[in-house]
């Protein structure tokens, strides 16, 4: 069995600028933040981005990393709005696919069983039809006559055709994962991340702690391990990989630091301030300077 | 049980909360996803008394056991089920939910926008985005919390329509109807609703020390206001001691609105 154990660099070296790359958690919570700060320091450009919003993409988007997100929400949870997307917003620094929670589900879900849409109500109605212009509706096949109609309100329904959002590459931290490929997540949810992961072409994991193949079971139940080998390339030991956001039950967010990255928006010397001592800097460096400002 | 001060009879947050509390009367076993303290407390108050089978989330990733206070800690908890995002969308899309959503800003015709103001391609203030409320709004029933009524809030036609209302889903067809009920908007003044020949809005009921007046002139648009419009009504002796004494002995209640 191949040994997928791989680095921050290696897995950076394996994206190109225009990708588009799907970053796993949900808001402020169990984001890659160490892989995300590698691309922050990383000569590409022009990313299109499709997440479930928080600091991963506020802090893309501060780097000028970005050119699109696919997104619903950009929230920090605790901070309602990321005030680095609102900035890039209001300055038109970026565009934006914004769709239903509910439709990212299912774009990443039809990507990961290789059909070109699903069918949802989800969007009907709203200005997401608008705003996006290339969404299609589709008409069910099956009109009043075909026995598959349970419901005559369903015949020749029209509803929104989701299309399958590929993804070049899929980003994701997990509490464990092992030498092969397996993830296991320890927290609450384990959001959308297995679909990312399915959606992509190429597909990694950063970690707290990589095991033995076989040794997920010593610390969590095997029905956490969500994440299988077939669903990834490359994994990377990164211990508090998701910090400043919540990767329970290894360390909850980091509210404090999460301020002071809210609080360098807008102000290009606050920003540079702030990404010298927490973007700019090794895995190593940046667990120290946390480590010093929560001493002092 | 600490003694219950009665004076005041009745706080605005209180009315607020009762407001939010009626929209769930009946609604049986269905899941209750409010957003903000007021629909919080409501949701918990109509459970610990005249809805008992509601089924609240805990606002992370499991069903919680019972009505908790709204101050408690996440590690006190009584958790019953998981439901982890994945699930909740197993949830909407079969309908067993009954959501409060907020909005930055509401229309006549029950269009909730939470996206961005102005125009979404360039715009003048990015919001948190459309969310779930899409969809939310045409698969289960959709309320809406506003703490601060205003013609800003209150406007003739929102700019980014991410929860649909009357007047879209009907233009969008059967798909968009079937399931869609945009059931009630609470604000800090009033509850309104869309139970009009044309599904526009109409006072419900003011809240008890607002003048119906005070309403028109926070809103952009013309309300339907019937002519045996009645106050919001006051919480039941048992209710208030629920409200002060257990699910929010903290006041938290207060911090959300302007009185």
């Amino acid at each position: 069995m191949s040994d997928k154990r791989t680095t921050v660099d290696a897995i950076i070296g394996e994206l190109r600028s225009g990708m588009t790359i799907g970053i796993g958690g949900w808001g402020s919570r169990r984001k890659p933040m160490a892989i995300v700060r590698a691309l922050c320091r990383s000569d590409l450009h022009d990313l299109t981005l499709v997440a479930y919003g928080g600091p991963d993409v506020g802090l893309l988007c501060a780097a000028g990393k970005v050119k699109k997100v696919v997104c619903s929400f950009v929230t920090l949870d605790s901070i309602a709005l990321d005030p680095h997307w609102r900035s890039a917003r209001q300055r038109g620094q970026v565009e934006v696919m914004e769709v239903d929670e509910g439709m990212l589900y299912q774009g990443l879900q039809a990507a990961a069983w290789r059909v070109p849409f699903l069918p949802t109500r989800a969007g009907l109605g709203s200005d997401v039809l608008t705003i996006n212009p290339d969404l299609r509706l589709v008409r069910s096949p099956y009109g009043a006559d075909s026995p598959f109609v349970h419901d005559p309100a369903d015949a020749d329904v029209e509803l929104v055709a989701m299309p399958a959002l590929h993804l070049d590459a899929a980003l994701v931290h997990t509490n464990r994962a092992d030498t092969a490929g397996n993830g296991q997540i320890l927290g609450p949810d384990a959001f959308f991340d297995p679909l990312f992961l399915g959606a992509a072409d190429r597909r990694f994991l950063s970690t707290e702690r990589v095991v033995d193949n076989g040794r997920l079971t010593d610390e969590g139940p095997l029905s956490a391990v969500v994440i299988h080998r077939l669903l990834t390339d490359g994994v990377v030991e990164t211990p508090r990989g998701a910090h400043f956001t919540a990767n329970p039950p290894d360390y909850g967010r980091d509210e404090s630091l999460q301020k002071e990255y809210a609080a360098a928006a807008g102000d290009p010397a606050q920003w540079d301030a702030f990404a010298s001592r927490y973007v700019h800097v090794s895995d190593d460096e940046y667990r120290a300077h946390v480590e010093e400002r929560s001493a002092t | 049980m600490t003694a219950v001060n009665y004076d005041p009879p009745c706080t605005r947050a209180e009315s607020c909360i009762i407001a939010c509390a009626e929209a769930w009367r009946d609604a049986g076993e269905i899941m209750v996803s409010p957003f903000g303290t007021i629909p919080s407390l409501g949701a918990r108050l109509a459970k610990s008394t005249f809805a008992p089978d509601l089924v609240l989330t805990d606002g992370e990733a499991a069903l919680m056991v019972g009505a908790p206070p709204v101050a408690t800690r996440p590690a006190e908890l009584i958790r019953e089920a998981a439901m982890p995002y994945k699930t909740v969308f197993d949830v909407v899309w079969s309908g067993r939910r009954h959501i409060m959503m907020m909005a930055s800003q509401i229309d006549r015709e029950g269009n909730q926008n939470i996206s961005a103001i102005g125009d979404h391609s360039h715009p003048k203030v990015q919001l948190i985005g459309v969310r779930g409320a899409p969809g939310n709004s045409v698969n289960h029933p959709t309320s809406y919390w506003v703490p601060d009524h205003t013609t800003r809030t209150f406007v003739e036609q929102v700019d980014v329509i991410s929860g649909v209302g009357y007047a879209r889903a009907a233009a969008a067809g059967g798909g968009a109807t079937r399931f869609h009920d945009v059931r009630r908007v609470v604000s800090n003044l009033g509850v309104f609703d869309f139970e009009t020949p044309d599904h526009t809005m109409r006072l419900r009921s003011y809240h008890p020390g607002v003048a119906v007046d005070d309403i028109v002139g926070a809103t952009s648009f013309t309300l339907t206001i019937p002519a045996d419009v009645e106050e919001t009504r006051l919480p039941t002796p048992e209710e208030l001691i629920l409200l002060r004494t257990v699910l929010d002995p903290g006041s938290l209640r207060d911090r959300e609105i302007k009185r």
